[in-house]
């Protein structure tokens, strides 16, 4: 690995996070359409908490899901479905003209969708907070980190993957990214905890790192959090760099097969094909 | 010195195996060519030649289905890195890039994918901006730019990474008079005062061909028909004669067709003028008095005739039988 090679792709990932970074101050109708109308669903969930007397904690839980729905939904609308939408506009096939990896133009949209959506997870986090005055406590900031770092890893792992997966069987990115969105809010715990689905329902949905990731963070964050803990943060953390690791491997072969795949039958290239 | 280009018997066939369901579609038929550094070469074909498939197969976007490539003298197939940081290539008509971003972020962006340091790429936007008269756009967002003034921006993207090969596919497409005259000069200075630079251009307009290129090859159903410069092709026709009428709208063009000595001969009604276009390539004068009798006889008004020079257009019509319409 030379150093010309690596600046290249580090100078490559520079270059496809700029739009999505510069959108967000470009476009700036993601205030009202990203943050209040989120904010709307917590409220809904918070409030049912609240007049069925729930533990205080409940309504934490449910302002910290709705931040985090920020990223799924990054996942699925401007990852999963990226490359299918790149395909049709015609950049898909520059980018696999150029001389670069093509992780590097995933990890660009990932690197630039993650800094936007912080932003927005934030934001509604922030005004949740205010709302709702819930209170957060931060006896392990540093595990905070670490949870939330290995599980945008592993969470944008998942997203590079399907973004090969969608070229390759999807025709319409919209329908399935429509088919992955209330099922996995529903699975992943967003507005309760996920150990109230049971073991094993709990279990199959942790396949998707934001379920383990945010139960974790639950436990960090909340006092009370340990007692509707699935598993404990030690195990959630490690299960979470596994699936980091799973994610990415399977992202960069999902995207070799794709191409592979592509070249031979022109599909990704010529559209009538 | 090693060539630009090389392909060997090559050949790329859709769909294979739908042979016998009638699906499968050859695109490219046993092309050899060979393209020498510096060179500014034309493919010239109508739609659905194999064009396009042969650029996208050179650069690196489609794989061979038998046969070998090379582009600056690596194989396209093995060793697709290499090439790849040796071209560019820019289509018509395509819409590359993001709305929200201004002209100069979006060629910046491309750059960035080729590795080249943001002040050098800078430097080159703007000095390539101002050649296409597009200085004052660089800091509008490219979602309001006009069809010719996004193709421009098209055509720069593939310069600004300053490629050694860069193949150009139908680069003036759609553009007025204007932005392809600048588009074309371009393309002739860099070729000119490039080191060894090269360019492959596809194209269906004859004359582009005949004005930018060195040498032409021209293929039709996948297979290269002829590949020589373009005075040495047109004379392929010189002992002929060629001959354009336009007539009052005629329906039955059998009896013209099968008067003696006409070698080849095509037609384009245009209803909406009520004229019909014929042009002929003939075995030397003798056969015209013929074809003006017969017209008379059907009763057409004849509207405007010429014997012209051969041209592309007539060096293909005589191979293929057909016009490029």
């Amino acid at each position: 690995m030379s150093d010309t090679w690596l600046m290249r792709n580090l100078r490559a990932v520079n270059g496809r996070a700029y739009p999505r970074i510069i959108g967000s101050k470009r476009e700036p109708s993601w205030l009202f359409f990203d943050i209040v109308l989120p904010l709307l669903t917590v409220a809904a969930y918070a409030y049912i908490y609240k007049f069925n007397n729930a533990q205080e904690q409940f309504i934490g839980y449910v302002v910290l899901g709705g931040a985090m729905t920020a990223f799924w939904l990054n996942i699925l609308w401007s990852m999963a479905s990226q490359l299918y939408w790149e395909k049709e506009i015609g950049n898909l096939q520059l980018y696999l003209m150029a001389p670069i990896s093509r992780m590097s133009i995933l990890a660009g949209m990932a690197v630039g969708g993650l800094f936007f959506t912080t932003l927005r997870a934030t934001s509604t986090l922030v005004i949740g907070i205010v709302v709702f005055s819930v209170a957060f406590t931060l006896s392990n900031p540093l595990m905070i980190l670490v949870i939330f770092v290995v599980t945008m890893i592993a969470l944008y792992g998942m997203g590079m993957m399907f973004a090969s997966l969608y070229l390759l069987f999807g025709r319409e990115a919209y329908h399935m990214s429509n088919l992955m969105m209330e099922p996995v809010y529903f699975a992943s715990g967003f507005y309760f905890p996920v150990k109230y689905l049971g073991f094993w329902a709990a279990a199959g949905a942790s396949a998707i790192p934001i379920t383990l990731g945010l139960d974790a963070l639950r436990q960090l964050f909340f006092a009370a959090g340990s007692g509707d803990a699935f598993l404990p943060v030690e195990t959630e953390a490690a299960i979470l760099c596994v699936l980091s690791v799973v994610f990415v491997f399977l992202a960069k072969y999902s995207l070799d097969y794709m191409e592979r795949l592509g070249k031979t039958s022109g599909r990704l290239t010529l559209r009538w094909q | 010195m090693q060539p630009a280009v090389e392909t060997k018997d090559l050949t790329r066939v859709f769909n294979p195996k739908k042979k016998k369901e009638g699906k499968s579609v050859t695109a490219l038929d046993s092309v050899d060519l060979r393209i020498e550094q510096g060179e500014l070469f034309g493919l010239l074909g109508p739609n659905g030649a194999g064009k396009t498939t042969l650029l996208k197969i050179l650069s690196t976007l489609l794989l061979p289905t038998s046969g070998k490539a090379y582009v600056a003298g690596f194989d396209v197939a093995k060793d697709f890195q290499e090439v790849r940081k040796r071209i560019n290539m820019v289509s018509g008509g395509e819409v590359s890039g993001y709305g929200l971003l201004t002209v100069r972020e979006n060629l910046w962006m491309f750059t960035q994918f080729y590795g080249i340091k943001s002040r050098v790429a800078n430097e080159r936007i703007d000095s390539l901006l101002e050649k296409f008269g597009m200085a004052d756009k660089k800091n509008e967002k490219v979602r309001t730019l006009s069809t010719g003034m996004r193709q421009k921006m098209n055509v720069i993207r593939g310069f600004v990474t300053d490629p050694d090969i860069l193949f150009l596919d139908e680069p003036t497409l759609g553009l007025d008079v204007n932005a392809s005259r600048i588009i074309r000069e371009y393309i002739v200075d860099w070729v000119k005062n490039g080191k060894n630079k090269t360019v492959l251009l596809t194209t269906h307009y004859m004359a582009e061909a005949d004005q930018l290129c060195g040498r032409i090859a021209i293929i039709d159903n996948g297979k290269i028909l002829v590949c020589d410069a373009p005075q040495k092709i047109k004379k392929l026709v010189k002992t002929s004669t060629t001959l354009s009428l336009d007539v009052s709208l005629m329906m039955d063009k059998s009896r013209i067709r099968a008067i003696r000595g006409v070698d080849k001969f095509t037609s384009f009604d245009d209803a909406e003028k009520d004229v019909t276009h014929l042009r002929f390539v003939l075995e030397g004068d003798a056969p015209v008095s013929d074809i003006l009798s017969e017209l008379t006889r059907s009763g057409s008004k004849i509207i405007s005739l010429q014997k012209t020079e051969p041209t592309l257009e007539d060096v293909f019509i005589k191979m293929v039988g057909k016009g490029f319409e």
